[in-house]
Protein backbone atom coordinates (compact mmCIF):
# COMPACT_ATOMS: atom_id res chain seq x y z
CA UNK A 1 0.00 0.00 0.00
CA UNK A 2 1.34 3.76 -0.57
CA UNK A 3 1.06 5.76 1.97
CA UNK A 4 1.05 9.47 1.34
CA UNK A 5 2.36 11.79 4.62
CA UNK A 6 1.38 15.33 4.40
CA UNK A 7 4.76 17.48 6.60
CA UNK A 8 4.54 21.26 7.15
CA UNK A 9 7.79 23.11 8.48
CA UNK A 10 7.55 25.31 11.23
CA UNK A 11 9.23 27.42 13.55
CA UNK A 12 10.83 25.32 16.26
CA UNK A 13 8.19 25.33 19.78
CA UNK A 14 10.87 27.26 21.45
CA UNK A 15 11.69 30.15 19.26
CA UNK A 16 10.06 33.44 20.01
CA UNK A 17 9.02 34.38 17.10
CA UNK A 18 8.85 38.57 15.74
CA UNK A 19 6.46 40.39 12.99
CA UNK A 20 8.97 41.18 9.99
CA UNK A 21 8.70 44.74 8.47
CA UNK A 22 6.16 43.11 6.16
CA UNK A 23 3.73 42.87 8.94
CA UNK A 24 1.75 40.08 7.68
CA UNK A 25 4.69 37.95 8.13
CA UNK A 26 7.01 36.60 10.96
CA UNK A 27 10.77 37.71 10.62
CA UNK A 28 12.23 34.10 9.86
CA UNK A 29 16.31 35.55 10.61
CA UNK A 30 17.27 32.94 13.50
CA UNK A 31 14.52 30.68 13.22
CA UNK A 32 15.45 26.77 13.82
CA UNK A 33 12.91 24.93 11.27
CA UNK A 34 11.14 22.01 12.47
CA UNK A 35 8.95 19.07 11.11
CA UNK A 36 5.38 20.40 12.64
CA UNK A 37 5.33 17.95 15.57
CA UNK A 38 1.78 16.46 14.33
CA UNK A 39 3.07 15.63 11.38
CA UNK A 40 6.09 13.65 12.96
CA UNK A 41 3.52 11.65 14.61
CA UNK A 42 1.91 11.35 10.78
CA UNK A 43 5.18 10.09 9.46
CA UNK A 44 5.83 7.78 12.02
CA UNK A 45 2.90 6.36 11.65
CA UNK A 46 2.66 5.54 8.29
CA UNK A 47 6.14 4.11 8.72
CA UNK A 48 4.56 1.69 11.17
CA UNK A 49 1.76 0.52 8.86
CA UNK A 50 4.69 -0.40 6.09
CA UNK A 51 6.51 -1.96 8.31
CA UNK A 52 3.81 -4.01 9.77
CA UNK A 53 2.61 -5.18 6.42
CA UNK A 54 6.24 -5.79 5.27
CA UNK A 55 5.84 -3.94 2.01
CA UNK A 56 4.03 -0.71 0.95
CA UNK A 57 5.90 2.87 -0.02
CA UNK A 58 5.85 5.46 2.36
CA UNK A 59 6.03 8.85 0.43
CA UNK A 60 6.08 12.82 2.30
CA UNK A 61 4.59 15.34 0.51
CA UNK A 62 5.59 18.99 1.63
CA UNK A 63 4.24 22.73 0.14
CA UNK A 64 6.70 25.68 0.95
CA UNK A 65 10.07 27.07 -0.17
CA UNK A 66 13.40 26.00 -0.82
CA UNK A 67 14.19 25.35 2.87
CA UNK A 68 11.21 22.55 3.03
CA UNK A 69 13.61 20.15 1.36
CA UNK A 70 15.33 20.11 4.98
CA UNK A 71 11.92 19.11 6.44
CA UNK A 72 11.37 16.29 3.62
CA UNK A 73 14.96 15.24 4.64
CA UNK A 74 14.37 14.23 7.71
CA UNK A 75 11.40 12.51 6.57
CA UNK A 76 13.53 10.41 3.77
CA UNK A 77 16.03 10.27 7.40
CA UNK A 78 13.53 8.66 9.51
CA UNK A 79 12.22 6.24 6.84
CA UNK A 80 10.33 7.90 3.89
CA UNK A 81 11.08 6.04 0.60
CA UNK A 82 10.88 9.51 -1.32
CA UNK A 83 9.25 12.72 -1.11
CA UNK A 84 7.77 15.07 -3.19
CA UNK A 85 8.49 19.10 -2.72
CA UNK A 86 5.19 21.39 -3.79
CA UNK A 87 7.59 24.50 -4.57
CA UNK A 88 6.53 27.44 -6.76
CA UNK A 89 6.49 30.96 -6.28
CA UNK A 90 2.91 30.76 -6.96
CA UNK A 91 2.19 29.13 -3.74
CA UNK A 92 4.00 31.56 -1.21
CA UNK A 93 1.38 32.48 1.68
CA UNK A 94 -0.78 29.87 0.45
CA UNK A 95 -4.39 29.52 2.54
CA UNK A 96 -6.15 26.49 3.69
CA UNK A 97 -8.26 26.10 0.23
CA UNK A 98 -4.99 26.60 -1.80
CA UNK A 99 -2.65 24.10 0.41
CA UNK A 100 -5.79 21.67 0.42
CA UNK A 101 -6.46 21.80 -3.70
CA UNK A 102 -2.64 21.33 -4.59
CA UNK A 103 -2.23 18.54 -1.93
CA UNK A 104 -5.33 16.88 -2.90
CA UNK A 105 -3.81 16.95 -6.75
CA UNK A 106 -1.03 15.46 -5.67
CA UNK A 107 -2.46 12.68 -4.14
CA UNK A 108 -4.75 12.52 -7.30
CA UNK A 109 -1.67 12.03 -8.99
CA UNK A 110 -0.26 9.63 -6.83
CA UNK A 111 -3.56 7.50 -5.73
CA UNK A 112 -2.03 6.28 -2.28
CA UNK A 113 -4.50 4.25 -0.64
CA UNK A 114 -4.11 6.43 3.08
CA UNK A 115 -3.03 10.14 2.93
CA UNK A 116 -1.42 10.93 6.55
CA UNK A 117 -2.03 14.31 8.05
CA UNK A 118 -1.07 15.87 11.39
CA UNK A 119 -3.78 16.97 13.07
CA UNK A 120 -2.67 20.99 12.75
CA UNK A 121 0.25 22.47 12.36
CA UNK A 122 1.91 24.96 15.16
CA UNK A 123 2.42 27.89 13.07
CA UNK A 124 -1.14 28.96 12.13
CA UNK A 125 -2.61 26.61 14.00
CA UNK A 126 -5.68 26.56 11.51
CA UNK A 127 -5.99 22.82 11.72
CA UNK A 128 -8.18 22.43 8.72
CA UNK A 129 -5.97 21.13 6.02
CA UNK A 130 -6.77 17.45 6.28
CA UNK A 131 -10.21 17.63 5.85
CA UNK A 132 -10.39 20.12 3.56
CA UNK A 133 -8.11 17.61 1.36
CA UNK A 134 -10.53 14.89 1.94
CA UNK A 135 -13.70 16.93 0.75
CA UNK A 136 -12.26 17.63 -2.63
CA UNK A 137 -11.12 14.01 -2.99
CA UNK A 138 -14.43 13.17 -1.81
CA UNK A 139 -13.04 11.03 0.88
CA UNK A 140 -14.32 9.66 4.23
CA UNK A 141 -11.90 11.34 6.99
CA UNK A 142 -10.74 11.22 10.32
CA UNK A 143 -8.99 13.79 12.24
CA UNK A 144 -7.40 13.76 15.97
CA UNK A 145 -6.65 9.90 15.75
CA UNK A 146 -5.14 8.51 18.81
CA UNK A 147 -5.46 4.69 17.36
CA UNK A 148 -5.44 2.85 13.85
CA UNK A 149 -5.06 -0.28 12.47
CA UNK A 150 -5.04 -0.90 8.70
CA UNK A 151 -6.91 -4.39 7.53
CA UNK A 152 -4.94 -6.95 6.07
CA UNK A 153 -6.16 -6.55 2.69
CA UNK A 154 -5.18 -3.28 2.71
CA UNK A 155 -9.21 -2.06 2.03
CA UNK A 156 -10.51 -0.56 5.09
CA UNK A 157 -8.52 0.99 8.56
CA UNK A 158 -9.67 1.11 11.83
CA UNK A 159 -8.75 4.49 13.99
CA UNK A 160 -10.22 5.58 17.36
CA UNK A 161 -10.82 9.77 17.13
CA UNK A 162 -10.47 11.67 20.15
CA UNK A 163 -13.66 13.97 20.83
CA UNK A 164 -14.87 15.92 23.86
CA UNK A 165 -14.96 12.87 26.77
CA UNK A 166 -14.10 10.06 25.13
CA UNK A 167 -12.65 8.26 21.77
CA UNK A 168 -14.48 7.20 18.80
CA UNK A 169 -13.71 3.67 17.03
CA UNK A 170 -14.93 4.10 13.24
CA UNK A 171 -13.86 1.51 9.92
CA UNK A 172 -13.26 3.40 6.95
CA UNK A 173 -12.76 2.31 3.52
CA UNK A 174 -9.65 2.86 2.03
CA UNK A 175 -8.57 5.13 0.60
CA UNK A 176 -9.08 7.82 3.18
CA UNK A 177 -7.73 11.04 5.20
CA UNK A 178 -6.63 11.14 8.66
CA UNK A 179 -4.54 12.99 11.07
CA UNK A 180 -2.60 12.15 13.83
CA UNK A 181 -2.98 13.58 17.26
CA UNK A 182 -0.51 13.35 20.14
CA UNK A 183 -0.43 9.90 21.62
CA UNK A 184 -0.65 8.34 18.35
CA UNK A 185 3.10 7.17 18.90
CA UNK A 186 6.43 8.18 20.03
CA UNK A 187 8.42 9.04 16.54
CA UNK A 188 11.23 7.28 16.18
CA UNK A 189 15.13 9.63 15.93
CA UNK A 190 16.52 8.93 12.71
CA UNK A 191 19.84 6.60 12.57
CA UNK A 192 23.63 7.74 11.11
CA UNK A 193 22.09 5.34 8.15
CA UNK A 194 19.15 6.62 7.57
CA UNK A 195 20.83 10.27 7.99
CA UNK A 196 23.12 9.00 5.01
CA UNK A 197 20.46 7.01 3.03
CA UNK A 198 18.20 9.88 3.13
CA UNK A 199 20.63 11.85 0.58
CA UNK A 200 20.17 9.39 -1.87
CA UNK A 201 16.40 9.20 -1.80
CA UNK A 202 14.54 11.19 -4.37
CA UNK A 203 12.51 14.54 -3.70
CA UNK A 204 10.84 15.41 -6.80
CA UNK A 205 9.81 19.08 -7.04
CA UNK A 206 6.25 20.08 -8.47
CA UNK A 207 5.29 23.28 -9.79
CA UNK A 208 1.54 24.49 -9.80
CA UNK A 209 1.79 24.19 -13.54
CA UNK A 210 2.50 20.58 -13.34
CA UNK A 211 -0.76 19.90 -11.18
CA UNK A 212 -2.57 21.98 -13.49
CA UNK A 213 -3.32 24.68 -11.10
CA UNK A 214 -3.53 28.54 -11.82
CA UNK A 215 -2.39 31.26 -9.38
CA UNK A 216 -6.28 31.88 -7.07
CA UNK A 217 -6.19 34.47 -5.37
CA UNK A 218 -6.82 33.48 -1.20
CA UNK A 219 -10.44 32.71 0.31
CA UNK A 220 -8.74 34.04 3.51
CA UNK A 221 -6.00 36.48 3.75
CA UNK A 222 -4.17 37.75 6.49
CA UNK A 223 -4.65 41.49 7.12
CA UNK A 224 -1.18 41.93 9.45
CA UNK A 225 0.11 39.61 12.28
CA UNK A 226 -0.29 41.67 16.00
CA UNK A 227 1.67 41.35 19.60
CA UNK A 228 -0.43 40.29 22.64
CA UNK A 229 -1.52 42.83 24.23
CA UNK A 230 0.69 43.06 27.57
CA UNK A 231 -1.14 41.30 30.65
CA UNK A 232 -0.68 44.26 33.47
CA UNK A 233 2.12 43.53 36.30
CA UNK A 234 1.87 40.70 38.52
CA UNK A 235 1.53 40.52 41.92
CA UNK A 236 3.56 38.24 43.98
CA UNK A 237 1.70 37.85 47.59
CA UNK A 238 3.77 37.55 50.28
CA UNK A 239 3.89 36.46 53.64
CA UNK A 240 3.53 33.28 55.33
CA UNK A 241 1.29 30.01 53.20
CA UNK A 242 -1.92 30.05 55.11
CA UNK A 243 -1.90 34.01 54.68
CA UNK A 244 -0.78 33.78 51.00
CA UNK A 245 -3.69 31.38 50.35
CA UNK A 246 -5.99 33.35 52.09
CA UNK A 247 -5.30 36.34 50.61
CA UNK A 248 -5.69 35.37 46.94
CA UNK A 249 -8.35 33.59 47.33
CA UNK A 250 -9.97 37.08 48.43
CA UNK A 251 -7.69 38.75 45.79
CA UNK A 252 -9.59 36.21 43.18
CA UNK A 253 -13.50 37.03 44.30
CA UNK A 254 -13.04 40.66 44.71
CA UNK A 255 -10.38 42.19 42.84
CA UNK A 256 -10.50 40.13 40.05
CA UNK A 257 -13.66 38.61 40.19
CA UNK A 258 -12.38 35.16 39.11
CA UNK A 259 -14.31 33.02 41.06
CA UNK B 1 -30.40 42.81 3.23
CA UNK B 2 -27.63 41.15 4.32
CA UNK B 3 -27.82 37.21 4.43
CA UNK B 4 -28.18 35.35 7.91
CA UNK B 5 -25.54 35.07 10.35
CA UNK B 6 -25.85 30.65 10.83
CA UNK B 7 -24.58 29.26 14.04
CA UNK B 8 -24.20 25.62 13.54
CA UNK B 9 -25.17 24.22 16.75
CA UNK B 10 -23.02 21.71 19.39
CA UNK B 11 -24.77 19.85 21.32
CA UNK B 12 -24.67 17.25 23.92
CA UNK B 13 -26.04 14.52 22.17
CA UNK B 14 -28.73 13.98 23.90
CA UNK B 15 -30.97 16.63 22.50
CA UNK B 16 -29.72 19.82 24.26
CA UNK B 17 -27.40 22.71 22.31
CA UNK B 18 -23.81 23.12 24.44
CA UNK B 19 -23.62 26.50 26.45
CA UNK B 20 -20.86 27.44 24.41
CA UNK B 21 -23.88 27.99 22.06
CA UNK B 22 -24.40 30.95 23.83
CA UNK B 23 -21.65 32.70 23.38
CA UNK B 24 -21.63 31.55 19.54
CA UNK B 25 -25.10 32.75 19.06
CA UNK B 26 -24.08 35.74 20.91
CA UNK B 27 -21.46 37.15 18.85
CA UNK B 28 -23.50 36.09 16.09
CA UNK B 29 -26.32 38.31 16.96
CA UNK B 30 -24.39 41.44 17.74
CA UNK B 31 -22.27 41.22 14.12
CA UNK B 32 -25.68 40.17 12.80
CA UNK B 33 -27.43 43.49 13.77
CA UNK B 34 -24.74 45.54 12.55
CA UNK B 35 -25.42 44.23 9.30
CA UNK B 36 -29.53 44.80 9.71
CA UNK B 37 -29.21 40.75 9.10
CA UNK B 38 -30.52 37.92 11.95
CA UNK B 39 -28.70 35.43 13.45
CA UNK B 40 -29.87 32.07 12.71
CA UNK B 41 -28.92 28.50 14.26
CA UNK B 42 -28.63 25.71 12.22
CA UNK B 43 -28.95 22.16 13.47
CA UNK B 44 -27.82 18.96 12.48
CA UNK B 45 -28.76 16.25 14.82
CA UNK B 46 -30.52 12.87 15.44
CA UNK B 47 -32.65 14.18 18.01
CA UNK B 48 -33.46 17.90 19.25
CA UNK B 49 -35.64 18.03 21.86
CA UNK B 50 -38.48 21.08 22.47
CA UNK B 51 -36.17 22.57 25.65
CA UNK B 52 -33.11 22.47 23.32
CA UNK B 53 -35.15 24.54 20.33
CA UNK B 54 -36.15 26.78 23.07
CA UNK B 55 -32.87 26.93 24.52
CA UNK B 56 -31.37 28.37 21.38
CA UNK B 57 -34.31 31.11 20.44
CA UNK B 58 -33.44 32.59 24.02
CA UNK B 59 -30.06 32.43 23.30
CA UNK B 60 -31.00 34.72 20.43
CA UNK B 61 -31.47 32.53 17.47
CA UNK B 62 -34.62 34.25 15.27
CA UNK B 63 -34.79 31.02 13.28
CA UNK B 64 -34.13 27.18 13.31
CA UNK B 65 -32.97 25.44 10.61
CA UNK B 66 -33.42 21.79 12.08
CA UNK B 67 -32.17 18.54 10.08
CA UNK B 68 -33.23 15.84 12.43
CA UNK B 69 -32.18 12.16 11.29
CA UNK B 70 -30.12 9.37 12.72
CA UNK B 71 -27.96 9.47 10.23
CA UNK B 72 -26.61 12.64 12.09
CA UNK B 73 -25.07 10.86 15.05
CA UNK B 74 -22.15 9.83 15.75
CA UNK B 75 -20.94 13.18 13.96
CA UNK B 76 -19.48 11.58 10.08
CA UNK B 77 -17.75 14.85 7.57
CA UNK B 78 -18.93 12.81 4.55
CA UNK B 79 -22.37 12.49 5.65
CA UNK B 80 -23.02 16.20 7.72
CA UNK B 81 -20.64 18.43 4.60
CA UNK B 82 -22.88 18.06 1.81
CA UNK B 83 -26.19 18.70 3.80
CA UNK B 84 -24.67 21.86 5.24
CA UNK B 85 -23.12 23.06 1.91
CA UNK B 86 -26.37 22.55 0.18
CA UNK B 87 -28.59 24.39 2.64
CA UNK B 88 -25.60 27.02 2.35
CA UNK B 89 -26.17 27.36 -1.70
CA UNK B 90 -30.24 27.65 -1.12
CA UNK B 91 -30.05 29.83 1.38
CA UNK B 92 -26.98 31.53 0.80
CA UNK B 93 -26.02 33.02 4.92
CA UNK B 94 -23.49 35.82 5.17
CA UNK B 95 -21.54 33.64 7.09
CA UNK B 96 -21.20 30.53 9.42
CA UNK B 97 -19.87 30.11 12.86
CA UNK B 98 -19.28 27.19 14.68
CA UNK B 99 -17.54 26.40 18.43
CA UNK B 100 -14.16 24.66 18.33
CA UNK B 101 -14.71 21.35 18.87
CA UNK B 102 -13.40 18.22 17.48
CA UNK B 103 -15.87 17.52 15.07
CA UNK B 104 -17.42 21.24 14.12
CA UNK B 105 -13.25 22.35 13.70
CA UNK B 106 -13.47 19.31 10.79
CA UNK B 107 -16.90 19.58 9.34
CA UNK B 108 -16.12 24.04 9.02
CA UNK B 109 -12.78 22.69 7.02
CA UNK B 110 -14.83 20.18 4.60
CA UNK B 111 -17.33 22.90 4.40
CA UNK B 112 -14.86 25.68 3.10
CA UNK B 113 -13.04 23.31 0.84
CA UNK B 114 -16.49 22.16 -0.64
CA UNK B 115 -17.82 25.93 -0.88
CA UNK B 116 -14.32 27.15 -1.78
CA UNK B 117 -15.01 29.63 1.46
CA UNK B 118 -12.23 31.04 3.91
CA UNK B 119 -12.04 29.33 7.11
CA UNK B 120 -10.84 31.34 10.05
CA UNK B 121 -10.57 28.27 13.02
CA UNK B 122 -9.85 29.27 17.13
CA UNK B 123 -10.93 32.84 15.86
CA UNK B 124 -10.85 34.61 19.46
CA UNK B 125 -12.36 38.31 18.21
CA UNK B 126 -14.58 39.23 14.87
CA UNK B 127 -15.75 42.48 14.18
CA UNK B 128 -17.29 43.76 11.08
CA UNK B 129 -15.36 46.63 9.30
CA UNK B 130 -16.47 48.72 6.32
CA UNK B 131 -19.20 45.64 5.86
CA UNK B 132 -16.41 42.79 5.80
CA UNK B 133 -15.52 40.59 8.97
CA UNK B 134 -12.29 40.38 10.17
CA UNK B 135 -11.36 38.05 12.46
CA UNK B 136 -8.51 37.59 15.27
CA UNK B 137 -6.76 34.40 15.52
CA UNK B 138 -3.72 33.06 17.58
CA UNK B 139 -0.95 31.52 15.77
CA UNK B 140 2.26 30.37 16.58
CA UNK B 141 -0.12 28.96 19.57
CA UNK B 142 -0.57 31.92 20.86
CA UNK B 143 2.35 33.56 20.80
CA UNK B 144 0.87 36.49 18.32
CA UNK B 145 -2.42 37.51 16.54
CA UNK B 146 -3.41 37.39 13.06
CA UNK B 147 -5.96 39.36 11.66
CA UNK B 148 -7.46 37.52 8.54
CA UNK B 149 -10.69 38.79 6.67
CA UNK B 150 -12.01 36.80 3.72
CA UNK B 151 -12.05 37.53 0.11
CA UNK B 152 -16.34 36.44 -0.39
CA UNK B 153 -19.28 35.11 1.34
CA UNK B 154 -20.21 33.10 3.51
CA UNK B 155 -17.30 33.74 6.15
CA UNK B 156 -16.49 30.63 7.95
CA UNK B 157 -15.35 30.50 11.42
CA UNK B 158 -14.90 28.34 14.78
CA UNK B 159 -15.13 30.34 17.91
CA UNK B 160 -12.87 29.57 20.91
CA UNK B 161 -14.92 28.49 24.26
CA UNK B 162 -15.16 31.19 27.06
CA UNK B 163 -14.06 34.27 24.83
CA UNK B 164 -16.84 35.89 23.28
CA UNK B 165 -19.60 37.33 25.72
CA UNK B 166 -22.62 35.05 26.33
CA UNK B 167 -25.75 36.23 24.73
CA UNK B 168 -28.54 37.59 27.11
CA UNK B 169 -31.21 34.88 27.31
CA UNK B 170 -34.39 36.35 26.27
CA UNK B 171 -36.69 34.29 28.61
CA UNK B 172 -40.48 33.34 27.06
CA UNK B 173 -38.39 33.87 23.68
CA UNK B 174 -40.44 31.16 21.14
CA UNK B 175 -38.60 29.09 18.26
CA UNK B 176 -39.07 29.00 14.88
CA UNK B 177 -38.11 26.08 13.90
CA UNK B 178 -38.13 25.11 10.09
CA UNK B 179 -37.84 21.80 9.22
CA UNK B 180 -34.61 21.79 6.33
CA UNK B 181 -35.60 19.38 3.47
CA UNK B 182 -31.99 17.67 2.83
CA UNK B 183 -30.78 14.93 0.56
CA UNK B 184 -29.58 12.52 2.80
CA UNK B 185 -25.81 11.51 1.30
CA UNK B 186 -24.36 7.63 2.30
CA UNK B 187 -22.08 6.85 4.66
CA UNK B 188 -18.67 5.35 4.31
CA UNK B 189 -17.65 5.48 7.78
CA UNK B 190 -19.04 3.06 10.36
CA UNK B 191 -18.99 3.35 14.06
CA UNK B 192 -17.94 0.56 16.07
CA UNK B 193 -17.73 2.31 19.54
CA UNK B 194 -18.01 4.68 21.47
CA UNK B 195 -15.25 4.55 24.87
CA UNK B 196 -15.86 6.87 27.02
CA UNK B 197 -13.27 8.54 29.39
CA UNK B 198 -13.93 7.83 32.89
CA UNK B 199 -15.93 10.37 34.65
CA UNK B 200 -14.18 12.66 36.82
CA UNK B 201 -17.25 14.88 37.59
CA UNK B 202 -14.71 17.34 36.18
CA UNK B 203 -15.37 19.80 33.18
CA UNK B 204 -13.67 19.10 30.06
CA UNK B 205 -10.75 21.02 29.69
CA UNK B 206 -11.36 23.14 26.51
CA UNK B 207 -14.48 24.29 27.82
CA UNK B 208 -13.61 24.95 31.39
CA UNK B 209 -14.03 28.44 32.96
CA UNK B 210 -11.42 27.40 35.31
CA UNK B 211 -8.54 25.30 35.03
CA UNK B 212 -6.32 23.85 37.43
CA UNK B 213 -3.05 22.59 36.42
CA UNK B 214 0.44 20.65 37.24
CA UNK B 215 3.51 20.14 36.12
CA UNK B 216 6.85 18.74 36.93
CA UNK B 217 6.74 19.98 40.75
CA UNK B 218 4.22 17.70 41.77
CA UNK B 219 6.66 14.85 41.39
CA UNK B 220 5.04 11.99 40.53
CA UNK B 221 1.62 10.94 38.73
CA UNK B 222 0.03 9.74 42.54
CA UNK B 223 0.37 13.40 43.65
CA UNK B 224 -2.24 14.95 40.99
CA UNK B 225 -5.08 13.97 43.54
CA UNK B 226 -4.31 16.92 45.26
CA UNK B 227 -5.31 18.97 42.20
CA UNK B 228 -8.53 16.88 41.51
CA UNK B 229 -9.36 17.39 45.22
CA UNK B 230 -8.97 21.25 44.88
CA UNK B 231 -10.89 21.13 41.07
CA UNK B 232 -13.68 19.51 42.69
CA UNK B 233 -13.94 21.98 45.05
CA UNK B 234 -13.97 24.99 42.24
CA UNK B 235 -15.71 23.45 39.60
CA UNK B 236 -12.53 22.94 37.59
CA UNK B 237 -10.78 20.88 34.87
CA UNK B 238 -7.62 19.54 35.93
CA UNK B 239 -4.56 20.12 32.82
CA UNK B 240 -0.92 19.49 33.16
CA UNK B 241 2.38 20.79 31.06
CA UNK B 242 4.23 18.74 28.54
CA UNK B 243 6.48 17.95 30.86
CA UNK B 244 4.14 16.02 33.12
CA UNK B 245 2.67 14.31 30.38
CA UNK B 246 5.85 13.15 29.04
CA UNK B 247 6.90 11.54 32.00
CA UNK B 248 3.80 9.76 31.94
CA UNK B 249 2.10 11.17 34.57
CA UNK B 250 -1.16 12.17 33.04
CA UNK B 251 -2.39 10.98 29.41
CA UNK B 252 -2.08 13.49 26.73
CA UNK B 253 -5.66 14.73 26.41
CA UNK B 254 -4.65 17.03 29.72
CA UNK B 255 -1.41 18.52 27.98
CA UNK B 256 -1.56 22.53 27.82
CA UNK B 257 0.55 24.00 25.43
CA UNK B 258 1.76 24.00 22.01
CA UNK B 259 1.31 19.97 21.26
CA UNK B 260 -1.58 19.97 23.65
CA UNK B 261 -4.83 22.32 24.21
CA UNK B 262 -4.95 26.04 23.84
CA UNK B 263 -7.47 27.05 26.80
CA UNK B 264 -8.70 30.35 27.59
CA UNK B 265 -10.00 29.76 31.14
CA UNK B 266 -11.47 32.90 33.17
CA UNK B 267 -9.11 31.56 35.90
CA UNK B 268 -6.14 29.45 35.14
CA UNK B 269 -3.50 28.27 38.13
CA UNK B 270 -0.87 26.28 37.84
CA UNK B 271 0.88 24.79 40.38
CA UNK B 272 4.79 23.46 39.71
CA UNK B 273 4.74 24.67 36.58
CA UNK B 274 8.21 26.81 35.65
CA UNK B 275 6.68 28.27 32.27
CA UNK B 276 8.24 26.63 29.55
CA UNK B 277 7.37 29.21 26.29
CA UNK B 278 5.47 26.04 24.96
CA UNK B 279 3.17 25.95 28.01
CA UNK B 280 2.80 29.15 27.93
CA UNK B 281 1.38 29.53 24.73
CA UNK B 282 -1.12 27.07 25.30
CA UNK B 283 -2.59 29.20 28.54
CA UNK B 284 -1.70 33.02 28.12
CA UNK B 285 -4.81 34.10 26.84
CA UNK B 286 -6.31 32.67 30.60
CA UNK B 287 -8.33 35.60 31.68
CA UNK B 288 -6.94 35.66 35.24
CA UNK B 289 -3.14 33.89 35.73
CA UNK B 290 -2.45 32.54 39.08
CA UNK B 291 1.35 30.48 39.93
CA UNK B 292 2.56 28.86 42.27
CA UNK B 293 5.83 27.67 42.20
CA UNK B 294 9.01 27.08 45.05
CA UNK B 295 10.79 28.82 42.19
CA UNK B 296 11.06 33.02 42.63
CA UNK B 297 12.67 32.87 39.09
CA UNK B 298 10.20 30.47 37.21
CA UNK B 299 9.19 32.02 33.87
CA UNK B 300 5.48 31.78 34.18
CA UNK B 301 5.55 34.59 36.99
CA UNK B 302 6.32 36.66 34.41
CA UNK B 303 2.74 36.71 32.53
CA UNK B 304 1.30 35.82 35.98
CA UNK B 305 -1.67 38.18 37.53
CA UNK B 306 -1.04 36.74 41.24
CA UNK B 307 1.89 34.69 42.26
CA UNK B 308 2.62 32.81 45.16
CA UNK B 309 6.70 31.86 45.67
CA UNK B 310 5.96 28.35 47.73
CA UNK B 311 5.45 24.72 48.27
CA UNK B 312 2.59 23.69 46.30
CA UNK B 313 1.84 20.49 48.53
CA UNK B 314 1.65 23.40 51.36
CA UNK B 315 -0.29 25.87 49.71
CA UNK B 316 -3.27 23.73 47.56
CA UNK B 317 -4.31 22.27 50.59
CA UNK B 318 -4.68 25.56 52.11
CA UNK B 319 -6.30 26.69 48.38
CA UNK B 320 -8.77 24.37 48.90
CA UNK B 321 -9.78 24.90 52.14
CA UNK B 322 -10.37 29.00 51.77
CA UNK B 323 -12.26 27.79 48.42
CA UNK B 324 -14.22 25.70 50.55
CA UNK B 325 -15.15 28.67 52.75
CA UNK B 326 -15.98 31.23 50.28
CA UNK B 327 -18.07 28.53 48.47
CA UNK B 328 -20.12 27.98 51.19
CA UNK B 329 -20.74 31.25 51.96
Amino acid sequence: MKILVMVKQVPDTATQVKISSDPKAIDTAGITWIVSPYDEFAVEEALRIKEKRGQGEVVAVSLGPHRVKEALRSCLAMGADRAIHLLDPAWEGADTITTARALAAVIKQEQPGLALFGRQAIDDDMGAVGAAVAELLGWPCASWIMEESVDEAGKAIRIGRQVEGGLEVFDLPLPAAVSAQKGLNEPRYPTLKGIMGAKKKEIKDVKAADLGMGADGPALSIVKLETLPPRPPGRIIPGEPAEAAKELVRSLREDAKAI
Amino acid sequence: MAGAFWCLVEDDRQGNPKKVMAEVLGEAGRLATQMGAPAEAVWLTDKASEAGLKQLAEWGAKRIVLAENAAFAPYRGEVWTPVLAELVQKESPQAVFGAVTTRQREVMARLAARLGAGISADSMALAVEDGKLMATRPVYAGKLLSKVTWAKTPWLATLRPNVFRPAEPQAGASPNVDKAAITLPGAAMSLVERREESATGLPELAEAEIVVSGGRGLKGPENFVILESLAKVIGAAVGASRAAVDAGWRPHRFQIGQTGRTISPKLYLGFGISGAIQHLAGMRTSKVICAINKDPEAPIFKIADYGIVGDLFEVAPLLEKEFKKLLEK
